[in-house]
């Protein structure tokens, strides 16, 4: 099974910011975050000075731009909504390029675009200076209650089997003709994605098993806890 | 004799969907045996391996792990004394590093400190794996991660280690270095495999379970040159594999 080696969001680096422990790293996103939410979208220069310091982290992380602009796709059918808010939306009409637009749709996909494409960029930086194992680390030394965090950590270590296996769903749907990328079988691409689920589930059930086969009893041990790879001792 | 390692009487057992897979299974494994469970798709042997440690509850009949019943109480102990390596290794290998995920049995036991690491790094030798300890599993390969699972089992110090399908999906050189594995561990073994060759070599003796039952219980060797057993029960030898025709088989390496 080629399981990927590394992940495709972190980037490998010994910067500053690569170094910070995990969990102030969380604490800086998520307050972040929450300024961005409740800053009022007509406060145009303050989203400027936001982009500035966000710019100031990713440069001190030395993580290449274009390196989190690709991972920035992500954000597409946000954006692809946050376009056609001025069109749908009522209220005053104001001529834009020549399209009549609503005006507080504007503003409101302004604020939406400006707001989420900073969570996002916020979001892709971390990412890419900490493993995703530390953030799980950092996640449970901010006491998120241990079963979030354990899902969270197996969801992560999966993460590679389910795609691997939905790989080779569609590697053997191309073998026999079939097109996922056509929209006529998309109904079939459904249904696989269906069987995925079913298959991601009866796994889940054997791993508990075998969690259980080992004396798993609810709590996983502090000790073997997710990711401590450098408190491991020789 | 002494207590049977491993003791199983009248075992039945039905699904809730009211399908029965098990109609009394009697079966005794004594120490430092190394015994096959053979028979075909279906036949209720991995039903069987998950009442050795109590992951199903029997509808009738007992199993005994060394004396001990396994039922409700004792469950703790018996999941320390039953070590089942499951057939898929990313089943049981779900921790961030090697180190953890074999550290990750004897910590539910309440082991901590340096006899941990000891006992961790030990169980990781005897498969040949310590040098990958702070490697993540799903980076090893399929042979490697095979080994690892089986180390995450042995390092609870087991009285049986219960294999299901240990060879499957190995290339021939895993599949002979899990061999050796097997074969330099001083525990008693219960091997379930459609890889009848893999029993031969590994196993004096078989057990064939058919249906819910158990059909044949004797001497590998003798099993697989049973033309007519072999033939009830839907076991086939690979293509041009005779073991009348090994050099040797009468004195394999025990």
């Amino acid at each position: 099974m080629g399981a990927g080696h590394g992940h495709r969001l972190h980037y490998h680096g010994h910067s500053v910011v690569h170094r910070a422990p995990a969990h102030r790293k969380l604490v800086v996103l998520v307050s972040f975050m929450l300024v961005v939410v409740a800053t009022p979208r007509d406060w145009f220069p303050v989203f400027g000075g936001y982009l500035v310091v966000l710019l100031a982290v990713v440069a001190l992380s030395r993580v290449p731009i274009g390196y989190l602009a690709k991972r920035m796709l992500i954000e597409t059918p946000f954006v692809v909504f946050a376009v056609l808010v001025p069109f749908i939306a009522e209220g005053p009409r104001v001529e834009l390029l020549g399209i009549s637009v609503s005006e507080p749709g504007l503003l409101a996909a302004w604020g939406l675009l400006a707001k989420g494409s900073l969570g996002v960029l916020a979001s892709l930086t971390l990412a890419a200076t900490t493993e995703p194992q530390d953030v799980i680390l950092g996640l449970r030394r901010l006491r998120m209650p241990d079963l979030i965090v354990q899902i969270m950590g197996f969801m992560l270590r999966y993460l590679d089997v389910v795609s691997a296996e939905m790989g080779r769903m569609v590697t053997a749907m191309r073998s026999r003709g079939c097109d996922p990328r056509s929209p006529r079988h998309w109904p079939v691409l459904a249904r696989s994605l269906g069987a995925l689920f079913i298959r991601s589930y009866e796994r889940g059930e054997r791993v508990h098993l075998a969690m259980l086969a080992r004396g798993y009893d609810g709590t996983l041990p502090t000790h073997a806890g997710t990711g401590t790879k450098r408190g491991a001792r020789p | 004799m002494t207590v049977p390692v491993l003791d199983v009487r009248g075992l039945a057992h039905a699904y809730p969907d009211g399908n029965q897979a098990l109609f009394g299974v009697d079966l005794h494994v004594h120490e430092g045996e190394r015994v096959a469970l053979l028979g075909p798709n279906g036949a209720g042997k991995t039903t069987l391996v998950l009442h050795l440690n109590g992951i199903l509850t029997a509808g009738a009949g007992t199993v005994s792990v060394s004396g001990m019943p396994v039922v409700k109480d004792n469950l703790k102990e018996i999941r320390r004394r039953v070590g089942i390596v499951f057939q898929d290794p990313d089943d049981q290998l779900f921790m961030a590093t090697v180190r953890q995920d074999v550290a990750f049995g004897p910590a539910n036991q309440g082991l901590r400190g340096e006899e941990l690491d000891r006992r961790v790094i030990a169980a990781l030798e005897q498969v040949g794996m310590a040098a990958y300890a702070d490697r993540p599993p799903h980076h090893l390969s399929f042979g490697q991660r095979r080994r690892v699972a089986v180390a995450t089992v042995l390092v609870m110090e087991p009285e049986i280690l219960v294999l299901d399908e240990p060879s499957s999906n190995l290339d021939p050189a895993s599949r002979r270095e899990l061999a050796d594995i097997l074969r330099s561990l001083d525990v008693t073994v219960l091997m379930v495999t459609h890889d009848l060759p893999y029993a031969l070599e590994l196993c004096p003796r078989s057990v064939v379970l058919h249906d819910g039952q158990v059909v044949a219980d004797g001497a590998t060797y003798d099993l697989l040159t049973d033309p007519e057993l072999m033939r009830r029960h839907r076991l086939e030898l690979p293509f041009g594999f005779d073991p009348r025709t090994i050099p040797g088989i009468g004195n394999l390496p025990a």
